[in-house]
């Protein structure tokens, strides 16, 4: 056998072994990040009003979202502080709902937290709101205490108990 | 919940975890191959020996397809939702050792020895009784959690799997180290590998019980939380058991894979970091103190500070009553004539290290004619397959599930540390086997019977959770099937 014919399935036999790993990566990415929020409702619903957003007037994205949506539309939710520091959920629209109770889109393990305490949700215009659910300690956005459901602003603190989330880009 | 109509599309959403399609069919295009590189390797090695295809490439071919086949069948049918790349890896990892114990088998220098046998062939047959056993597993064990109910049968029965080769009459003392037992008629086994598997269930049954107590009632010193001096009493058993094996059995390996199993077990169940501080320095105080006295291991921890000293000492035959070894220079040379290709399969010379060549040492083979970017495919793979054991555990619903299935993983990651290590010169040699790769039934046969009970957790972790009964929040619980 000559050399050239070896050499060349020497090296072949190596580019299909590391082939062989880069496609098993390449299986288990979608794994990788844990867990991922399922939408109820159909996706159709959620394309549909995503495109009724992007087709609304600019005036009226102007008056509604405070120029913040369109391009600075948040796109996630990030927990920044307390026990979940680094939990992301996708924002597509869905109503997220936060507390200790076990069912909440976001369980809240803080003993400062009430069952269903708050929950965060996209109006009428895709502004999202956030509203507190007559919990006992009560949910500040900045630094005050939240009364009446309230807009949230890119990257304003929104705090429950020891537990601090953001909307991000 | 009715203050959810104020927004327009009435979307809730549930966490759950991807992976809900079974994936069955990314399964089994990874299996063929799986099999087609080994042929492929079978096919290169037959050209650079012989100069010609070897004869039987087709029905190792077909052999391993076989294997592939049968084990892709029963997951389909028993496990449909279980992982899809252990099984790939295993069967990759599996058909490459079986090439490299061929091509050893071709070597002139080891037939020339008066121990030789073929390898290969009954290599192929233990591979065939561990997918046999996997298809067991798969059938009969329906439900992971039942092993719950064996704790502490499974706690004899390691035990006595442990204490086995000890026993005048069935044990063998095989070159120093006391692991194997005779079966008369068939061969050698070594209790240890299914003893691994005994031990985690054991270790995650109570664990699973016990880790409140263990996690919480704690004093803090240093940065650290200090377990209760009663709390200590099952780390100090588990280690004074790792601690008479080393020494009745002279097996480093196995003592250090039953104790750090047990501290990452623990570690994971209490999430205690000082765990793993009093883990580490009881190991290192057990692994000195063992060695101060135990003239095998001190052999051993000589050849590893000074492996040209130990080469020099084993061809000079010097009689001083250890038996002196070459394979640790040996081994390191043949990493180091492959330099960063390789030599390619079939034309290295790492069947100079003679003895044991294909069991603990066919890593140095890898390293030798497939190089660094060989060992390190290899030892990804391995970290591949670990690092579905750990997701499964992640993906877990029940304790002991997790805490079994990160004991496997754990279990198979620190062996594969343990010998690459050895092999390496980064730790003192031990006798164990590489998983999958090495030759031996045992080993072959244990770890397939491993990947069994993974595919079985990782097949309840990612099956579609059952929509829960109605409740009053059941608009909110609801789960939805993709």
């Amino acid at each position: 056998m000559s050399e050239l014919t070896l050499t060349v399935m020497r090296l072949g036999f190596l580019a299909v072994l590391w082939l062989f790993v880069i496609v098993a990566v390449q299986v288990i990415r979608s794994d990788l990040f844990g867990t991922r929020v399922t939408q109820r409702g159909s996706r159709r619903e959620a394309g549909r009003q995503q495109q009724a957003a992007r087709q609304a007037p600019p005036q009226q994205r102007q008056q509604s979202g405070g120029g913040r949506r369109g391009r600075n539309a948040p796109t996630k939710l990030v927990v920044t502080e307390g026990t979940l520091t680094g939990t992301t959920v996708a924002l597509q629209g869905q109503t997220i709902t936060l507390g200790r109770a076990h069912d909440s889109t976001i369980v809240l393990d803080d003993d400062y937290a009430s069952s269903r305490h708050a929950r965060i949700y996209p109006d009428r215009d895709g502004q999202w709101i956030v509203e507190d659910l007559g919990s006992t300690n009560g949910t500040y956005l900045d630094r005050n205490r939240l009364t009446t459901p309230t807009p949230i602003a890119l990257g304003a603190p929104i705090r429950i108990g020891k537990t601090v989330i953001e909307l991000r880009k | 919940m009715s203050g959810t109509n104020t927004s327009p599309t009435h979307h809730t959403s549930t966490i759950g975890a991807i992976g809900a399609p079974s994936r069955r069919n990314t399964e089994l295009a990874l299996l063929a191959f799986a099999v087609v590189i080994p042929v492929f390797a079978y096919a290169n090695v037959g050209l650079a020996i012989n100069d010609s295809v070897p004869p039987g490439l087709l029905s190792y071919g077909l052999g391993l397809g076989l294997l592939a086949g049968v084990g892709h069948l029963a997951v389909r049918k028993f496990a449909p939702y279980a992982d899809p790349l252990m099984l790939p890896l295993a069967t990759l990892l599996n058909g490459l050792g079986l090439v490299v114990i061929w091509r050893l088998d071709q070597s002139k220098k080891l037939q020339a020895s008066n121990t030789f046998v073929e390898a290969a062939p009954r290599q192929l047959l233990y591979s065939a009784m561990g997918v046999a056993l996997l298809v067991a597993v798969l059938i009969f064990l329906k439900d992971h959690r039942v092993l719950q109910r064996y704790t502490y049968i499974s706690m004899a029965g390691a035990l006595f799997l442990l204490v086995l080769p000890l026993v005048p009459g069935v044990g063998a003392d095989i070159y120093g180290a006391k692991i194997w037992i005779k079966i008369p008629g068939l061969g050698t086994l070594q209790p240890g590998e299914f003893a691994k598997i005994a031990l985690a269930v054991f270790f995650a049954g109570y664990l699973m019980v016990k880790r409140d107590a263990l996690a919480l009632a704690s004093r803090r010193f240093m940065g650290l939380y200090l377990p209760r001096g009663r709390d200590l009493g099952p780390i100090l058993v588990v280690w004074v058991i790792s601690i008479l094996i080393l020494v009745f059995e002279t097996d480093l390996g196995t003592s250090l894979l039953f104790f750090g199993m047990f501290v990452i077990m623990l570690y994971v169940a209490t999430e205690r970091t000082s765990w793993i501080v009093f883990g580490l320095l009881m190991s290192a105080v057990g692994a000195v103190g063992v060695a101060s006295f135990e003239p095998h291991i001190q052999t051993r921890v000589q050849a590893w500070l000074d492996p040209m000293r130990e080469y020099q000492l084993s061809r000079a035959a010097v009689n001083d009553g250890v038996v002196h070894s070459e394979q640790a220079m040996q081994a390191l040379w043949a990493f180091g004539s492959g330099g960063t290709l390789g030599t390619g399969l079939g034309q290295g010379n790492s069947d100079l290290i003679g003895f044991a060549a294909n069991s603990d040492f066919i890593l140095a083979t890898f390293g030798e004619e497939l190089g660094l970017a060989g060992v390190m495919a290899i030892l990804l793979l391995y970290g591949l397959i670990v690092e579905r054991g750990v997701r499964t555990a992640l993906a877990a619903r029940d304790p002991f599930g997790k805490l079994l299935a990160i004991g496997l993983s754990g279990a198979f990651a620190l062996q594969v540390f343990v010998v690459a290590g050895g092999v390496m010169g980064l730790i003192p040699l031990t006798g164990m086997t590489l998983p999958f790769v090495a030759y031996g039934g045992s080993s072959v046969i244990a770890n397939w019977a491993l990947i069994g009970i993974l595919l079985r957790i990782s097949d309840t972790a990612r099956r579609p959770a059952p929509a829960p009964a109605g409740n009053p929040d059941a608009e909110m619980t609801q789960v939805v099937r993709p």
